[in-house]
């Protein structure tokens, strides 16, 4: 079974990123970047299943300028057989991407596709579903645990109530929620083999996609701040804030 | 204009997302009529016919939408949403999982999470966890939202009138089945509806230890949140936790205790009214959101608080 994972090149989880002053966009300036936390998820899934013989062969695909080759290594490194670029320039919408995923879905025929549930600079959570649409393939969203057994995929979900379980017929596509796995880290030897392995490049032409935009950014701006609150000495003068000052206990 | 709202629903009634979800499609200026989709889900539909300012319910009883499997309520969705300008539903995971899918069945992009609606196609949503706010606007002629619930107070769910239709169509993709849940069963309130929410984090070393807040919780009518560390280390499951990905809440009254308030939880909770913080280090980033901060070890200052109320 062919696996597909894709990864997105991101501002690094630890930063925390500020609007430009003039509000065109945010400040990403000499900031770390890094594999998206929830695609790093999704590259350790597609490898333990390798590891496991249920997976024969891994890829690991990004969309993007020249610089998501790095998370492309990242993942080659964790243990993806080859990688896939799909070059692409400026922010890249959800279904757009998807559009993309489909094109290299076509190519390679994977039957099984995962991705992170969300990125952590859109924060948009939609283009495993997309990509769903798309396909018409089933989706297992937010996902916990998943067992593959023969033309199906078990897949438990992270839901409001707690934990659903659904059963998939393959080829599907998962999204990864945090519980999913705790990913590896690459030992250095893995590092240097990722540089031998084997990338190709596409663009959205070579897939068929003109990339097109739905929504425009027309300010970014901080949060409103919370005004400065005070300190307590105990318990008792936290009690008699909450109740006389805050009025929210009673 | 119309707009059509995605329930949110039990079978027998509807949650308070669909509330705010009918508020944020009334601040768009059209017509707002109600779906509910689902299995034995007739009382639902009369609770949405109850709620203020709503023109239509459209109910899709069928044993194809129970547990509102993605890959066929999308497919019901795009095909009723022909008929509707917007389609809106809650940032609930049924909105998350299934409205990517509608609109990508509909071709057009789909605007996460709002938190305004500036007009008709303007609109504000968080980026980075929430340490950014990002005005964007849609080209698509129809729009596909879903809804940052702690954003928009929700409209009365009584006083409404609205005419209630039933919809034949059955869309049964046939790709995926139910297989089982494990729903947390419990007395207090739901975390997303509750006024004060008592969360635990790494700090409180071990899930045994969580009775102490639930204590506290019971007297104050709270819901027991967590943060990720206290999820990922195995204290509490999955369903408590507040957070970018977990839960968005924005009670009265939030009190963390043992959290350190890394960026990731802030952006699950720093909208609440008023923020209380017990950590015994001073230096926790948990302090800079806070209203009230108290520096003291939890295991000593949550009996006492406890004791206190």
């Amino acid at each position: 079974m062919k696996v597909l994972v894709a990864v997105k090149r991101v501002v690094d989880y630890n930063v925390k990123v500020r609007a430009k002053a003039d509000g065109s966009d945010v400040d990403l300036n000499n900031v770390k970047m890094a594999i998206n936390p929830f695609c790093e998820i999704a590259v350790e899934e597609a490898i333990r299943l390798r590891e496991a013989g249920v997976a024969t062969e891994v890829i690991a695909v990004s969309i993007g300028d020249k610089s998501c080759q790095e998370q492309i290594r990242t993942s080659l490194a964790l243990g993806a057989d080859r990688g896939i670029q799909v070059e692409t320039e400026g922010a890249v919408e959800p279904l757009v991407v998807a559009k993309l995923l489909k094109g290299v879905i076509e190519k390679e025929q994977p039957q099984l596709v995962i991705l992170g549930k969300q990125s952590i600079d859109g924060d948009n959570n939609q283009t495993g579903q997309m990509l769903g649409a798309l396909t018409n393939m089933p989706q297992g969203t937010f996902a916990s645990e998943l067992v593959v057994d023969g033309d199906k995929i078990t897949v438990t979900r992270e839901v409001d109530g707690g934990l659903q379980t659904l059963s998939l017929n393959l080829p599907a596509i998962v999204t990864t929620d945090l519980r999913l796995n705790e990913p590896r880290y690459a030992s250095l030897p893995n590092i240097m083999k990722a540089k031998k392995k084997q990338m190709d490049v596409y663009s959205p032409a070579d897939l068929g996609v003109e990339p097109k935009a739905h929504l425009t950014t027309l300010k970014v701006e901080p949060p409103p701040e919370r005004k400065a609150g005070i300190m307590v000495a105990s318990v008792e003068e936290l009690v008699d804030k909450l109740k006389n000052e805050a009025k929210v206990i009673s | 204009m119309s707009t059509l709202v995605i329930a949110e629903h039990n079978n027998s009634g509807i949650k308070p997302a669909t509330l705010c979800t009918v508020a944020a499609a009334q601040a768009m200026g059209a017509e707002v009529d109600i779906l509910v989709a689902g299995a034995d889900c007739a009382g639902a539909g009369e609770a949405a016919a109850a709620v203020a300012g709503v023109r239509k319910v459209l109910v899709a009883d069928n044993a194809v939408y129970a547990h509102l499997l993605a890959e066929n309520v999308s497919l019901l969705i795009a095909e009723l949403g022909a008929d509707y300008d917007n389609i809106l539903a809650p940032d609930t995971t049924n909105g998350k999982n299934i409205m990517p899918r509608v609109a990508a069945l509909l071709d057009v992009g789909q605007i996460s999470d709002i938190i305004s609606v500036e007009s008709a196609d303007i609109f504000k949503r968080p980026i980075y966890a929430g340490n950014v706010i990002a005005t964007v606007q849609s080209a698509d002629a129809k729009k596909v939202i879903t809804v940052r619930c702690t954003a928009f107070d929700g409209v009365a769910d009584s006083g409404g009138s609205a005419s209630v239709e039933s919809v034949d169509a059955v869309h049964d993709a046939g790709i995926s089945s139910f297989v089982g849940e494990e729903v947390a069963v419990s007395d207090r309130p739901e975390l997303t509806a509750a006024s004060i929410i008592i969360s635990g984090g790494r700090g409180m070393q071990n899930g045994e230890n969580f009775h102490m807040l639930e204590s506290i919780a019971d007297k104050l009518g709270a819901a027991v949140g967590a943060s990720r560390a206290a999820v990922d280390a195995g204290f509490v499951p999955n369903d408590m936790q507040v957070g970018q990905t977990g839960k968005i809440v924005a009670p009265d009254l939030y009190i963390a205790v043992g959290i350190s308030g890394a960026i990731q939880h802030l952006a699950g909770m720093k909208d609440s009214k008023v923020i209380v913080a017990i950590n015994k280090d001073e230096d926790a980033p948990i302090f800079q959101v806070a209203d009230y901060g108290l520096v003291a070890d939890l295991f000593t200052a949550i009996p006492e608080l406890d004791a206190a109320l």
